[in-house]
């Protein structure tokens, strides 16, 4: 059994307690957070000793892993503070606010021989890793362009201010949506190297930008757009997109469904000529424990496989989470120029 | 419960299967008229339940229910709360605090003059009567015989363990609206064993059950061994998985459980609501 701590019980660390608690490998040993309104709870009605102290909480219950969804201008003190101390350690997105800071913990991460994760959980949708394979797999032959993409209802109208409100503690719309959209084109399509064009527009939010857009070049060569907007509420929720086209064909893809046009029929993979769509219901992957959609419980449980094997996956590192980091910086300097 | 109850997330752009098509409904029913419209229909078909979401339109019909008494009469709503994107969009951006500040009624922070936030904190209880009495708001004056909490906050406070808060869920609904408590989830089987070791036995569950296994967490097996053997009452739902059955198939599948009390489906034409009600009362009725 994995003793388990977490650090922030926001959204995203109430979710993780969520999922990790019930997990049959795991026992959610500690929770932290300054924010008592929850802690409350947790003490009058569960087991799991709670901290308002993240160094208290390590060294007393001394954890195999932990899970770090505090915000961003916290991540590089929380995740050293464990990586110093041997512990498997998943750190939410977006993973750091400097890269220096990232290529510190990448390194420490590497000489500590710790399992190592971020939570880019758009690679535990089905969708998503679906188009990935197809690509790898060459269907669309050489591609020529793509645009990704994330909309959302976060900030639609002008008004209060929290720690996304400020540029300095890893807020906007950057951070928070394009990071995904980033990360996404980088595993599945490939490298940004250069940024053009950068504009982080300010549409409601007074110090962050609220829309993000961007000309990317990969490492292939291969140009595209990035377009993030987390004040659009056409949408309900956050919506990610990717579509990539190649001289055979072309791919449209979200959390949903993917849609795939074929210039001719491609027999290995059993793709008509024309369009085929696949849907998330035959590609979802299959969860014990299910909260707000199965990419939360599958990567939580890839982290404790990963722990349990004491191996480092290839999916969603630390070191590869810098790179989108790295990407991020150089969207800003250009949206400088 | 009846047998057949009409849904509501055509109404509001979800779709589990294509953000295209939630975006094709969100433009139909851009109007509280249209929706009333399928309303109107489903009821035409013999349907006299609407177990709908407390999204801030869902306001907008009660009105039309309460204005028309008499067309009414025996349509009942049970209400599912709350609209969780509505408040995670709103922890997104304004933190927890903030949340409750934008979303309970009046001034929540005078209120509680001794203390303010300290008094919510010390009585996480008191903070869940507050939200379900500002979700059950919209509804006063409507038939709302059953009030389920949604799957986001069941799951959650089943997976947090803590189990006791669904005890003081289901004392609270039952007192103050005088209903029976539901819960909706993706995990029934996980969610059942908890409730009965609070002491709630046969509870009205509502969860995802569909011949091919889809949100059906820990399989498709435990399921139907659940339905078979435990004690409780079955609402089915997402039983066309998303659209990925055929009505007929789906239906067959649930009528091998007699168990299932209800199927909860929602659609936007009469021929499609009409084809589905009818095939459920003729399997299942």
């Amino acid at each position: 059994m994995l003793h388990a701590g977490i650090i922030g019980l926001g959204k995203m660390g109430l979710s993780h307690a969520a999922i990790l608690n019930p997990h049959p490998d795991v026992e959610l040993v500690g929770v932290c957070d300054t924010s008592s309104i929850v802690l409350e709870a947790f003490k009058k009605f569960s087991t799991i000793r709670v901290y308002d102290d993240y160094k208290k909480m390590i060294d007393t219950e001394k954890p195999d892993l932990l899970i770090v969804a505090s915000p961003t201008k916290y991540h590089y003190e929380m995740v050293s503070y464990a990586l110093d101390r041997g512990i498997h350690t998943f750190c939410e997105k977006p993973f750091s606010l400097t890269t220096r800071e990232g290529r510190d913990l990448v390194n420490k991460a590497a000489d500590k021989g710790v399992v190592n994760q971020v939570g880019f959980h758009n690679h535990f949708i089905g969708t998503f890793r679906e188009l990935k394979r197809l690509l790898k797999a060459g269907i669309l032959g050489e591609l020529v362009h793509f645009t990704g993409e994330a909309y959302g209802p976060v900030v639609v109208r002008e008004k209060g201010e929290t720690w996304r409100s400020d540029p300095k503690e890893g807020g906007g719309c950057l951070f928070d949506y394009a990071s995904h959209v980033i990360n996404l084109i980088q595993e599945i399509i490939g490298l940004p190297v250069t940024a053009s064009g950068s504009q982080l527009k300010k549409i409601y939010s007074k110090k962050v930008e609220d829309a993000v857009y961007s000309i990317l070049t990969l490492d292939s060569g291969v140009t595209g757009v990035l377009s993030a907007n987390w004040s659009d509420e056409t949408y309900r929720k956050m919506s990610t997109s990717l579509m990539v086209m190649g001289k055979k064909g072309k791919i449209i893809c979200d959390a949903t469904e993917l849609k795939i046009y074929l210039k001719e029929a491609n027999e290995r993979e059993n793709l008509e000529k024309g369009w085929t769509i696949k849907y998330i219901t035959d590609l979802a992957i299959p969860v014990n424990f299910y909260l707000r959609g199965e990419e939360y419980s599958a990567q939580i449980d890839h982290f404790i496989q990963c722990v349990l094997k004491n191996k480092q996956s290839e999916i969603n590192s630390f070191a590869q989470a810098l790179k989108t980091d790295e990407t991020i910086d150089l969207i800003i300097e250009d949206s400088k120029r | 419960m009846e047998k057949v109850l009409f849904g509501d997330n055509q109404f509001f752009a979800v779709n589990h299967l294509s953000d295209e098509k939630s975006r094709e409904q969100a433009i139909r029913f851009k109007d509280d008229a249209s929706i009333i419209r399928v309303l109107d229909q489903a009821i035409e078909t013999g349907i006299n339940t609407f177990m709908c979401t407390t999204h801030d339109r869902i306001g907008n019909i009660c009105n039309h229910l309460r204005a028309n008494p008499d067309k009414y009469r025996n349509f009942k709503i049970y209400p599912c709360m709350p609209y969780a994107h509505k408040y995670a969009n709103a922890v997104t951006e304004l933190g927890i605090i903030g949340t409750v500040k934008q979303y309970v009624p009046g001034n929540i922070f005078s209120t509680f003059t001794k203390g303010g936030v300290a008094y919510l904190n010390k009585d996480f209880i008191k903070l869940m009567e507050i939200f379900v009495d500002a979700e059950m708001k919209m509804f006063k004056g409507i038939d709302t015989p059953v009030i389920f909490i949604q799957n986001v906050v069941v799951d959650l406070i089943l997976g947090l363990g803590l189990n006791e808060v669904f005890k003081k869920y289901d004392a609270y609904i039952r007192k103050k609206y005088n209903a029976e408590p539901g819960y909706i989830t993706m995990n029934l089987p996980a969610l059942l064993d908890a409730l009965n070791s609070v002491g709630i036995h046969n509870p009205i569950i509502a969860s995802s059950i569909n011949k091919i296994g889809f949100r059906m967490s820990g399989g498709k097996e435990v399921y139907e061994r659940y339905l078979n053997e435990k004690t409780f009452r079955p609402i089915a739902m997402q039983v066309l998985a998303a659209g990925a059955l055929r009505p007929k198939e789906a239906i067959e599948y649930l009528a091998g459980f007699p168990k299932i009390e209800s199927v909860l489906f929602g659609a936007s034409s009469k021929a499609h609501i009409q084809e589905t009600r009818d095939l459920i009362m003729e399997y299942m009725g």
